[in-house]
């Protein structure tokens, strides 16, 4: 079985986070820059697949040359082969841009299954795993807490925001984990090493026969036209409680007309 | 006038769910409102008199015996059938929940839309459609504009609340094919408990939240009786749920839901950075920690430094005195 995990490098949410106030884009260039937990996870369900079966495991990301370190990240810990879309014509791209070029790169790979996680803790979408189903024609089966992959069905369990499905589906499917699913692995030492060795092979878009101009001129499109950093709060009344606060809190809250 | 299309969501029981009023008064901003309606054959009068009352001119109905047990695409087919029969829809607007914007994303690869997704606002400026969003936590507000294509939205819930003039809508059913769809099947479905009677915690005007700092399953009974006397949703703290002290769909945060109350109570919370990206945007918070260094008192307008298990009980019984 050959397995694609979609792998995204974020700013980490520790670090500062910024827009560029003229374009609207994320900031890349913040020193910040690790792979998502969420891709971590996603990885590592694929990973407990191949330690079972013997699974190929292939990650693939879209982004900056920066986004290399995420790939070389992922395949010290057991991922078989990596696959880079770099082009400078994607900077900026949305989610309608990031999907087609995502499932044309899968394609271009050939798989059974997709794994992603079911958002990114930057763009907090959630809807490229779906978007990506589209494109190829497949089923999704998106924030599972549980996976169980089998010969040539997947099922698992499904959190939604008004309770829990069970759901299944053949073989091609994309599947997208939450941060339910087990933590990931560490790199071992050995893992490091040979990470270097394994293929880590770089597309452009001309690669994946795609001319933005003329694949994406028929489509809609978001821009941004306008970001406005909102003002830091600053902090209040701070009290430490000598056996009255909790009264003064409910009088706090009589006054703001919250009772 | 163009159309702007609303995808309603019904309950397994059958109820239209809240949302619906959202949606029919953001579309009816943007165009002419039409509320499609994904579900299985029946009597559908009276959802119709309901959306009417809502504010829908159309009530478009796509009927299939498999829109129960197929993942996300029943509504898919629906929208893509409402948005051929009428010609002229310029915007497609769905909540903004896990199935909502997967829905809306297959929707908008189906039919060449742009997308918007987690929107708090939407206007139409010269025909065209911008939506605000709120981004990194609240950090950031965001304008965005779709040209090029139709405009696919979903809408954070709770975001929007006008009252629309109440119609007598025009009827369209139609019976969808859903045989040679790409599509999941759903095996079981639990529905999660409703009966609280608290407030969602999604649109809810006051929040009270928990943090490891209350310890344990049974002392979380502490949070929720402070979110009644108030008549508050309850939310967690991603500490909290990981603890098991509460289920994982009350997770306010980076990963859970953000929510911008009225009023947000911390108890117990230190105040991480992926906690704060979920509630900061509230418009009083209060905390009560035991460490006087939380960070979470650098962003709080009354902070208590205590123990939230002799503060929190005073703060009930003088709640219950001002009342009487």
């Amino acid at each position: 079985m050959k397995i694609i995990v979609l792998v995204k490098q974020v700013p980490d949410t520790w670090g500062e986070r910024s827009l560029d106030s003229a374009t609207g884009a994320l900031d890349r260039s913040a020193p910040d820059n690790i792979i998502d937990e969420i891709s971590d996870r996603s990885l590592e369900v694929a990973l407990r697949h191949k330690d079972e079966t013997g699974a190929e495991v292939i990650v693939l990301t879209m982004g900056p040359a920066s986004a290399a370190v995420a790939l070389r990240h992922c395949l010290a810990m057991g991922a078989d082969s990596a696959v880079h879309v770099l082009d400078d014509a994607l900077a900026g791209a949305d989610v309608t841009w990031t999907s087609s070029v995502l499932a044309a790169a899968i394609t271009h790979e050939g798989f059974d299954m997709v794994i992603a996680g079911n958002e990114s803790t930057d763009g907090r979408g959630g809807v490229i795993p779906a978007m990506v189903a589209e494109h190829l024609s497949v089923p999704h089966l998106t924030s599972l807490s549980e996976v169980h992959i089998a010969v040539d069905v997947v099922n698992g369990s499904r959190e939604t925001d008004y309770g829990t499905l069970t759901v299944t589906a053949r073989l091609p499917a994309i599947v997208s984990v939450t941060e339910q699913s087990p933590d990931a692995r560490f790199p071992s030492f050995k893992g490091l090493l040979k990470a270097k060795k394994k293929p880590l092979a770089t597309l452009s878009l001309s690669d994946l026969s795609i001319n933005p101009e003329t694949s994406f001129g028929s489509t809609g499109r978001s821009t941004i036209t306008t970001v406005t950093r909102r003002p830091a709060r600053t902090a209040g009344i701070k009290i430490v409680d000598s056996g009255n606060a909790g009264v003064e809190l409910a009088e706090f809250l009589a006054a703001g007309r919250f009772v | 006038m163009s159309t702007a299309l609303t995808l309603i969501e019904v309950s397994p029981s059958g109820e239209i769910r809240g949302s619906a009023k959202m949606l029919l008064a953001a579309a009816t901003r943007l165009g002419t409102p039409v509320a499609v309606l994904s579900t299985t054959p029946g009597d559908h009068s009276e959802h119709v008199k309901q959306l009417g009352d809502l504010g829908a001119h159309h009530v478009f109905i796509a009927e299939s015996t498999q829109t129960d047990s197929l993942l996300a695409t029943p509504a898919v087919e629906s929208l893509a059938a409402a948005f051929s029969h009428f010609e002229t829809s310029a915007a497609v607007l769905v909540t903004n929940s896990v199935e909502g914007r997967e829905i809306a994303g297959r929707l908008a690869v189906r039919i060449g839309g742009g997308l918007t997704i987690d929107a708090i606002d939407i206007t139409l400026v010269n025909d065209r459609v911008v939506a605000r969003n709120s981004v990194f936590g609240g950090a950031f507000d965001v304008e965005s504009s779709i040209h090029g294509g139709p405009a696919v939205i979903t809408l954070r819930q709770g975001s929007i609340d006008e009252e629309v003039t109440a119609h007598t809508p025009d009827l369209i059913t139609i019976t969808l094919s859903l045989t040679s769809v790409a599509a999941a099947t759903i095996t079981s479905r639990t529905e999660a408990p409703t009966d609280s009677g608290r407030p969602d915690l999604r649109g809810a005007a006051t929040v009270v939240s928990g943090g490891r700092g209350v310890g344990s399953k049974e002392d979380f009974l502490l949070v929720e009786q402070l979110a009644d006397a108030l008549g508050a949703a309850v939310g967690a703290s991603r500490a909290a749920v990981d603890a098991g002290y509460i289920t994982h769909s009350l997770q306010v945060g980076q990963t859970g839901t953000i929510v911008s109350p009225q009023l947000y109570i911390a108890l117990g919370i230190s105040g991480a950075i992926q906690h704060l990206a979920g509630m900061q945007t509230a418009k009083v918070i209060v905390a009560v920690n035991k460490d006087p260094d939380a960070p979470i008192f650098d962003f709080t307008d009354f902070g208590i430094v205590g123990d939230i298990f002799t503060v929190i009980p005073q703060t009930i019984e003088a709640l219950h005195r001002f009342r009487h």
